[in-house]
């Protein structure tokens, strides 16, 4: 950070600003003239929340996504797929059994299960060959969608919270204040979305922390840089790698759960995740996860900012973002330059 | 192999003398058979699934132009294309009066052209400062982007209705749309562009990109400009890919956002991957058996008992397998089973002398 600050003094006066003028925008109650000029404090602050949830959701999706593709090299085209299976197997479960928590323990394990074998029948046979991978990965995506529809029809399924879940709390973040009483009102905002972003900043740390200082994390990082290297000093990569590709599949699937109970799961859904968390990988940079967290959250906002304020052009605006970042750092934000 | 017979090729008679000899009889026999369909082939045949194979080889063409010969696999074609089948719909004359101008043809066609080659253009800037796989994924989000943005847009491209009724010019007093009209129309823009990938692959430009897509660091090095001609491979590439567009929107006489969707440009990858990449002839093939199976297929699977409806399951598993056994495609497959044939018939006059 520090260093940072030294190389680019103008660019983190910028940010320091920016910083500043968010904090005031949700902390402080809105003048009258804001207020008229951009709406309801609470529509901005709803809107800001929404964006940030969202990119919640994004990160669970791309994390996995970013994962399989930083160590083994894997664009896996049908993350987008797992996602909306394991969005499906959840609202099985959950409604089967009539427990929401219940269904994540398993959607981990089966759509986990389902990317060990992907990659232990299929894209170990061709490693190194990017294309054919890639390829063979949108055709398995075009099955799994079609075998979908054909179990899951084309209706949309929500999968519903459980009940202490649902309803909203009150956030201490002040949205007006009555002039003539003096009473402050509160932004109640869905419990289920905040729950929802602290297990995903839980899992973004558990993650980080996995990465960078467990040895499992350092195999990973080094299979990230040198792969024959460390097959050759006796490491039994393969078995990194199917860990590494099971985690991120059942995590995709886990993330499935939280788009359904978020907003709702019909076909179509699993290539609207997998534009998500390529465009976050490219903005945040492929194969890091912080630039996964840092990709989702601007996504997440930028559409939710767009929805609100200007409807029409809302995914214009995630494609223009992706588009200058792409025209200034084609590594994506926080990605390294191979 | 009966895909084979069906792909256009004309280009064999325009050539000079010395190369007629050297053209195969196999091509004769194409040439004829394509030239002459209309005396046998219904209607249906000429216009659906012959105009259709046609268009799509033309966009999967544009496809194997760019993966071929310059290594960049792009899933942008189908949104070139639709780029160039809007402009027709906005500018000429369809049943959404509101908003087309209803110009005269022209105008429409070259500003199709040049919309869609300058969209190609700055696109493929965007995508050549990436390369392999990252090219896949930011074509992909570009094509998503126009997608959703011609369903959100009502005042330019109608949002989610898109135009209907777009219908091509009565040029020269011949209703373009009749069957046997438009297979030749459809005929001869396939043969033109088959031609000109060919001539372009062995043309000083076409070398070059080969090299690019070879060998990057040594073509920079001779003081070729890599990207220069990796972006120009993008607006060549475009003029295929816009002229199956316009074609694609005259056949349904309409065009809307899901002509241009993700699946579509999956498509259009998935023809020219199992047809195979290699050669121009790759992409006619591969839309060939697609139309087949997308035309019959519910005939097909209801013969098995299935519900047509799993058409895509077909097509799903077909390309799995195409990628998973043969990444030539059809086209390495025949020439796998020619190379072996010739092996075969090689040991056999070996053990006779």
């Amino acid at each position: 950070m520090e260093e940072f600050v030294k190389r680019h003094p103008l660019w983190s006066l910028v940010i320091a600003i920016l910083v500043a003028v968010l904090l005031w925008l949700v902390l402080a109650p809105w003048p009258a003239e804001l207020a008229a000029k951009w709406g309801r404090k609470q529509i901005f602050l709803n809107a800001l929340f929404g964006g940030i949830t969202l990119g919640a959701l994004y990160f669970l999706v791309a994390a996995g996504f970013t994962l399989i593709f930083g160590l083994m090299r894997v664009v896996n085209l049908a993350h987008g797929s797992l996602f909306l299976l394991g969005g499906y197997l959840g609202y099985e479960v959950a409604s089967a059994s009539g427990s929401w928590f219940l269904a994540f323990p398993i959607v981990f394990v089966a759509v986990g299960l389902l990317g060990l074998l992907m990659q232990h029948f299929i894209f170990t046979q061709m490693e190194g060959e990017e294309l054919r991978q890639t390829l063979v990965s949108i055709g398995i995506s075009i099955v799994l969608a079609d075998l979908m529809l054909w179990f899951w029809g084309g209706q949309s399924y929500s999968i519903l919270a459980p009940e202490f879940l649902q309803g909203p709390v009150e956030v201490p973040i002040v949205t007006t204040i009555n002039a003539t009483t003096g009473v402050a009102n509160y932004l109640r905002y869905p419990s289920v979305r905040l729950w929802i972003l602290a297990a995903a900043i839980v899992i973004g740390l558990g993650m980080w922390f996995t990465l960078n200082r467990t040895a499992l994390g350092m195999l990973i990082r080094a299979g990230v840089d040198d792969r024959e290297m460390l097959a050759a000093s006796g490491v039994r990569i393969r078995l990194v790698f199917l860990a590494v590709f099971g985690f991120g599949a059942g995590l995709a699937g886990m993330a499935g759960i939280v788009g359904g109970t978020f907003q709702s799961l019909s076909p179509g859904e699993d290539t609207r995740f997998l534009l998500a968390s390529l465009v976050v990988v490219i903005v945040g940079g492929m194969g890091s996860i912080v630039g996964a967290a840092v990709g989702a959250l601007v996504i997440g906002v930028t559409e939710q900012m767009g929805f609100v304020y200007a409807p029409t052009y809302s995914v214009v605006f995630t494609f223009l973002v992706m588009a200058v970042v792409l025209a200034f750092r084609p590594q994506g934000l926080l990605g390294a330059r191979r | 192999m009966a895909a084979t017979d069906h792909a256009p090729t004309r280009s064999a008679p325009t050539v000079e003398p010395l190369w007629i000899e050297r053209v195969p009889a196999g091509w004769w026999v194409l040439a004829l058979v394509l030239l002459f369909m209309p005396v046998v082939a219904n209607n249906f045949w000429l216009f659906q699934v012959m105009g259709w194979t046609f268009i799509l080889g033309m966009i999967g063409l544009s496809l194997m132009f760019l993966a071929g010969y310059g290594g960049m696999v792009s899933l942008l074609q189908m949104t070139v294309a639709g780029v160039a089948g809007y402009m027709v719909a906005i500018l000429g004359s369809s049943g959404v009066a509101t908003i087309s101008l209803g110009l005269s043809w022209w105008i429409v066609l070259p500003v199709a052209y040049l919309v869609s080659a300058l969209f190609a253009t700055v696109a493929g800037a965007l995508s050549v400062r990436t390369e392999g796989i990252y090219t896949i994924m930011i074509t992909l989000a570009v094509a998503a982007a126009f997608f959703y943005f011609t369903r959100q847009n009502y005042s330019i491209f109608n949002g989610y209705s898109g135009f209907n009724l777009v219908l091509p010019p009565a040029l020269f007093g011949v209703a373009w749309r009749d069957p046997v009209p438009f297979y030749y129309l459809t005929l001869g823009a396939a043969a033109l562009s088959y031609a000109a990938v060919t001539y372009l692959s062995r043309a000083p430009f076409g070398l070059a990109l080969q090299g690019v897509r070879d060998n990057p660091r040594r073509m920079a090095a001779l003081g070729f400009g890599v990207t220069s001609h990796r972006v120009a491979a993008h607006a060549l590439a475009s003029v295929f890919a816009a002229t199956g567009g316009i074609l694609l929107v005259w056949q349904n006489s309409q065009i809307a956002p899901g002509t241009i969707g993700i699946p579509a440009a999956i498509d259009i990858l998935v023809v020219a991957v199992v047809g195979g990449l290699r050669r121009p002839l790759g992409p006619f093939i591969g839309a060939f058996i697609y139309v087949l199976l997308n035309v019959f297929s519910s005939d097909f699977l209801g013969f098995f008992g299935f519900s047509a409806e799993r058409f895509k399951l077909i097509i799903g598993l077909g390309f799995l397998a195409v990628v998973l056994f043969s990444p030539d495609g059809v086209l390495g497959l025949w020439d796998r089973w020619r190379a072996r044939a010739a092996a075969r018939q090689a040991a056999r006059n070996g053990g006779a002398a």
